[in-house]
């Protein structure tokens, strides 16, 4: 790593830890409470930067996903707050409140969607592999749409959030550090990842598949597994989001919201994970901001977007960081390690 | 299962790689027109023609990347005709491309070392930094020693020269160790002294690795190739010995200058 990265590494963890304590000290509490809300949002992109930035598999439905794993959490809450069986299924099943099973659900209900809707959309590439995704993610919209018991267009409040035990998720302070904790659990698991063989064979899908499979690789069983972890990070992303606006919609589900967290990712950089995390930040923020001024703030938007995309081939974060890819150096065989490809 | 041997052939050959009947159009173009060959075990065979006279289209359909309209194709004693591409590598059959084919944002000792955990049983291995991981990047670092180009290990693609790119793709291919290559022009592009180099990592493979060899420069053709198969139109014209090769009047018209 070099010293640079090592820097700006530094300092973007620091400012994460300490934000609390920060924004208390600056009088203005409730900007945990918007941190919050960019974690939520970047834990969604940097699970979509996984198999867009690394695997060049460049999905236009991760809203589905997100907008999934809000309403596992979502439908789980209602019926116990209700007290009513899930009619849906079969058997006896009450609802719950605890996030030690709303949680790990919505990973698994996510992460096996993300298997089918990777099944099929797998097939395809290029603007096709856009076109099929957004398509499913549509029909997931439209499905929650017209789905009066759980509110249908109107959505779900949730009355009660995600209980976990020893904390207070009402407590913004500690809404935030949980938040952040799956956060960096997910950065660091993705980081293995796309370190590992698997995430070789993932990188080598990006640059050039044909050439994988005539080595011999199966490249669609890989690409898959990488859909469903990212799936499976989007729903997680969804199941807080759920707990910290305390409604759940179909509007999570839009396109525009796959189109947000693919923006996210761009902006940051792709295939640089941290990357997403300063793209959330930067879309939130600038919809914030932008937004309190003027109603068309996408208009501004959309210029800077093309500048960074123009200028910044590895987004904000390449340009912070003076190189692009989460990658390590390689070792040699003689166990000295050599400077790597990509240092430059 | 059935064996590769055609009736009339001798018994005593062992064939590595047995085609029949392959056909192939791209419309009105018949790339491959009922082509039939067969390949011993641990021969060179070069593949030579004219432009266009369907030579990468052959290596397309034996590796599996085009569907043939029809044909058989029999690999080590299995009919591997239906198999995909990845699955004919995995049996051993290993193929080069005209145009160089590489993971451009990867180091030489990438490619090569992704190579080598291609040919492993799979690849589901999440936790572990491939970068650090002895197992394949100390083969890799010999692939590389072996073509010249370790001393590059560390060097991203881009920034490596064509020769050297070509050379990098020859070790990766010979990484997966292969039963049969199917070389699709290894030498295109490249200079004599290269070329030379070319001939010498390749010359010691002979007996070791069977070798389908496409090359438009007759030296190294007749310098390298135990058979020679002349295509024209999708067709095998004539398969025999470099000398009977040299000597047949219709291919000394129509290939090597003659008239
Ligand atoms: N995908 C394709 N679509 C249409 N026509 C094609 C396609 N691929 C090859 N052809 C045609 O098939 C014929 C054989 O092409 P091929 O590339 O196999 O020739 P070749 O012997 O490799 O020639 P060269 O020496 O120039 O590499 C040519 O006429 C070519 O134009
Ligand atoms: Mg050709």
């Amino acid at each position: 790593m070099t010293q640079r990265r090592l820097m700006v590494h530094g300092i973007g963890l620091g400012i994460l830890m300490f934000l609390p304590l920060l924004a208390a000290a600056a009088g203005e509490p409730f900007l945990t409470n918007i941190a919050s809300r960019v974690l939520v949002y970047a834990l969604a992109a940097v699970s979509l930067d996984l198999i867009m930035g690394y695997g060049g598999m460049v999905s236009f439905g991760h809203g589905a996903f997100f907008g999934l794993g809000a309403y596992v959490v979502g439908i789980l809450a209602h019926h116990s707050f209700n007290g009513t069986v899930i009619g849906f299924l079969p058997g006896e099943w009450q609802g719950t409140a605890s996030a030690l099973v709303q949680w790990p659900l919505a990973i698994l209900v996510t992460g096996l969607f993300a298997v089918i809707i990777g099944a099929l959309s797998l097939r395809t590439t290029g603007v096709y592999f856009i076109m099929i995704t957004l398509a499913f993610a549509q029909m997931l919209y439209f499905f929650m749409t017209s789905l009066p018991t759980y509110g249908g267009d109107d959505g779900l409040n949730l009355w009660e959030r995600s209980q976990v035990p020893a904390v207070d998720m009402y407590d913004d302070n500690q809404f935030y550090y949980v938040t952040l904790a799956l956060l960096l659990a997910f950065l660091y698991l993705a980081h293995r990842v796309v370190n590992s063989q698997f995430g070789m064979v993932l990188k080598g899908c990006k640059q050039n598949e044909t050439r994988l499979q005539a080595l011999g690789v199966p490249t669609y069983r890989y690409k898959l597994v990488a859909f469903a972890i990212s799936g499976a990070g989007a729903g997680l992303a969804g199941a807080l989001a759920a707990n910290h606006t305390e409604f759940v919609g179909p509007g999570l589900m839009h396109w525009t919201r796959s189109g947000e967290i693919m923006i996210m990712v761009i902006l940051g950089g792709m295939g640089t994970l941290y990357g997403s995390v300063l793209g959330a930040f930067t879309l939130l923020m600038m919809e914030e901001v932008l937004s309190s001024y003027t109603e068309h703030w996408m208009l501004i938007l959309g210029p800077f977007l093309v500048i960074v995309v123009l200028y910044a081939r590895g987004g904000i974060y390449g340009w912070l960081v003076g190189d692009e890819m989460d990658e390590e150096p390689a070792e040699r065989a003689d166990g000295r390690t050599g400077g790597g490809a990509d240092d430059g | 299962m059935q064996m590769g041997v055609q009736a009339g052939e001798p018994m005593m050959v062992d064939t590595i790689l047995d085609v029949t009947g392959l056909t192939k159009s791209f419309g009105a173009i018949r790339a491959s027109d009922d082509l039939t060959f067969s390949v011993a075990r641990g021969e060179i065979h070069a593949l030579i023609g004219p432009n266009g006279a369907g030579k990468s289209t052959a290596i397309g359909q034996l590796c599996g990347e085009i569907e043939p309209d029809q044909g058989r194709i029999i690999f080590n004693d299995c009919d591997i005709s239906r198999w995909p591409t990845y699955r004919r590598a995995r049996s051993g059959l290993q193929r080069s491309y005209q145009i160089t084919s590489l993971f451009p944002d990867f180091s030489a000792a990438d490619n090569i070392a992704l190579a080598v955990q291609a040919g492993r049983p799979h690849s589901f291995r999440f936790w572990q930094p491939a970068r650090h991981d002895k197992a394949l990047r100390t083969p890799a670092n010999e692939a590389l020693d072996r073509v010249g180009l370790g001393h590059k290990a560390d060097t991203k693609v881009t920034a490596l020269s064509h020769g050297e790119q070509r050379q990098l793709e020859l070790a990766m291919v010979m990484a997966t160790d292969p039963v049969m290559l199917l070389l699709d022009e290894p030498m295109a592009g490249m200079g004599q002294v290269e070329s030379q180099l070319m001939m010498e990592i390749l010359h010691p493979l002979k007996g070791d690795v069977s070798i389908l060899l496409v090359e438009h420069d007759m030296d190294v053709v007749f310098a390298l190739a135990d058979r020679i198969s002349v295509l024209d139109k999708g067709r095998v014209l004539l398969t025999g010995s470099p000398d009977e090769v040299r000597n047949d009047p219709d291919v000394r018209r129509a290939y090597l200058g003659d008239s």
